[in-house]
């Protein structure tokens, strides 16, 4: 079982990098629930969602303890990573967020999403290069099908594919 | 088996409903169901079926009132204040006996509370919101699968027991993504128009009235009678239960809906501590699982129940009036929105707090 929250500011596709980690899980013929926080939530205010991804079906979509979390801005990081398992994955948004973890039994990873995002031409796509780093770092799925999910995902769009996967690839190495 | 789909609670409900024959739906936005009048908005037109946002809550649900009664399999779906602002129509279409599918996704309440996930409305939903002897058939769906395959038959059931049906969901599985596989589409051909519908005379038959006024007092209780002998009927044929490692549980927790969903991760987290802790959840609020928990009682290795909810405690009057005092029933809720966690229940059931 792996379970993850992504928090940031609505508007960084927090929402979004979640759908795709459930949509490669379906694909996958995995089990998953991907439960958002949902209200007064807009542009600019806070969002999160918790992913659940089992072989078995989910019982609890509700997160108390995440394997992982990703946090896209500062609040968020502050917010949830003392409830990280000790072991567990914390990747970080270093693009917003100049503050360090300061548990030393999680592993973390700093992402400069947005400079990442910027250097493969794609300024919109720091939620992808972190999905990228995330995928690399918890190894739920092969990079493969990850970019079968963006390609399947990304369907009625086509022109924004290519982009994408260049951004996820970006971050997949980082 | 068709392909599964990522799907949106609110979302697979609505295309369910359409599945099972819903060609009428009638609503007012209220969040956290809104997506299912925004699906039905574009999709109903596409099946030939009609939806109208309605002025109000109060029109919409007699708007179902109007549809159901002429025959049409019709649906409204809001959250709890606009559920409760549809009671006086509810009661009038149990007292016409008409079927019709509604949808609760609860929030907080009293008032208009607030807008995140509650339970709240268990009262409201199976004791009768409205005036007069009546029930529904109400379901707890924890899954959107389970909600999806709920709604798929829940017209049959309406229009077998002639009376609504109620979904009582919370915001959880309004807004959770799961995967599903969704059902085959009913044809037309196979819903038939039921013989009391008001179709119109041009068919030679007789003139049909709806109606739920009834002034003389033996016709009134003869009515009431009747709905109460079909209520008895239902209970014995429609009544749905899971019990999930209740075998040798010493702890019977008990929950319904999402929430149920929570307990169950509890329910393994205690046993990988040595806890023997087991799981029912009824998935028919009404009618009631009582056989289940009276069965539980009676067992020697049961110690304790603990009921579950998003509510400051309105299912466990349910669950003590089963247990009937055989064993302790205690409490643990969360209200106003807050959701509790797996491991707030374990520690309520080895703490007691």
């Amino acid at each position: 079982m792996e379970k993850i929250i992504i928090a940031g500011f609505g508007g960084q596709g927090v929402l979004s990098l979640g759908q795709l980690i459930a949509y490669a899980a379906m694909y996958e013929g995995k089990e998953v629930t991907w439960l958002p926080s949902y209200g007064p939530e807009m542009r600019g205010g806070t969002a999160n969602c918790s992913v659940v991804v089992d072989d078995k079906p989910v019982a609890s979509p509700v997160i108390a303890v995440p394997d992982c979390l990703i946090a896209m801005n500062k609040p968020s990081l502050h917010k949830f990573e003392n409830n990280v398992r000790p072991g567990g994955t914390v990747i970080v948004n270093s693009s917003l967020i100049e503050d360090k973890v300061a548990r030393s039994d999680v592993n973390v990873r700093y992402i400069d999403a947005n400079a990442i995002a910027h250097s493969v031409g794609n300024d919109k796509a720091a939620s992808i290069v972190i999905l990228g780093a995330y995928i690399k770092a918890s190894g739920l799925f092969p990079e493969a099908v990850m970019l079968a999910t963006i390609e399947k995902v990304f369907a009625a769009k086509p022109k924004f594919i290519p982009s994408n996967k260049d951004a996820f690839l970006a971050g997949f190495s980082a | 088996m068709s392909e599964k789909k990522l799907m949106k609670g609110n979302e697979a409900i609505a295309e369910a409903a359409v599945r099972g024959g819903c060609r009428y739906y009638f609503g007012y936005p209220i969040t956290p169901q809104n997506e299912i009048p925004e699906y039905m908005s574009w999709r109903l037109p596409e099946v030939g079926g009609v939806f109208i946002q309605a002025e109000s809550e109060i029109s919409a649900i007699n708007m179902v009132y109007g549809a159901a009664g002429a025959g049409g399999r019709s649906m409204t779906s809001s959250s709890s204040p606009g559920v409760s602002l549809k009671q006086e129509g509810i009661s009038y279409i149990c007292g016409a006996e008409l079927p019709c599918v509604i949808i609760n996704m609860v929030r907080g309440g009293p008032g208009l509370g607030g807008i995140q996930p509650a339970q709240s409305d268990y009262f409201q939903a199976v004791k009768g919101g409205g005036h007069g002897d009546y029930k529904m058939l109400v379901y707890g769906p924890a899954t959107v699968q389970e909600a999806v395959d709920i709604v798929y038959g829940a017209f049959d059931k309406a229009e077998q027991y002639r009376l609504p049906v109620m979904i009582l969901g919370d915001g959880m599985l309004g807004q959770i993504m799961e995967a599903v596989t969704l059902p085959e589409m009913r044809k037309p051909g196979d819903i038939k128009v039921p013989e009391w519908a008001t179709v119109g005379t041009h068919t030679g038959a007789d003139r049909k009235i709806i109606n739920s006024l009834y002034i003389e007092p033996d016709v009134l209780e003869a009515l009431n009678r009747t709905l109460y002998a079909r209520y008895a009927a239902m209970s014995e044929a429609e009544t749905m239960v899971e019990e999930y490692r209740v075998s040798d549980a010493e702890v019977i927790i008990t929950a319904y809906g999402t929430v149920a969903r929570i307990a169950k991760s509890t329910v393994d987290i205690l046993r990988a501590a040595g806890v023997k802790a087991g799981l029912i959840r009824p998935i028919t609020l009404y009618p009631f699982p009582s056989a289940t928990y009276r069965a539980a009682a009676k067992k020697r290795s049961v110690k304790e129940f603990i009921t579950v909810e998003l509510s400051m405690g309105q299912m466990v009057e349910d669950v003590r009036l089963a247990v009937n005092g055989k064993k302790p029933v205690k409490f643990y809720g969360r209200s106003g929105g807050n959701v509790m966690t797996p491991e707030d229940i374990a520690r309520f059931v080895t703490e007691g707090k």
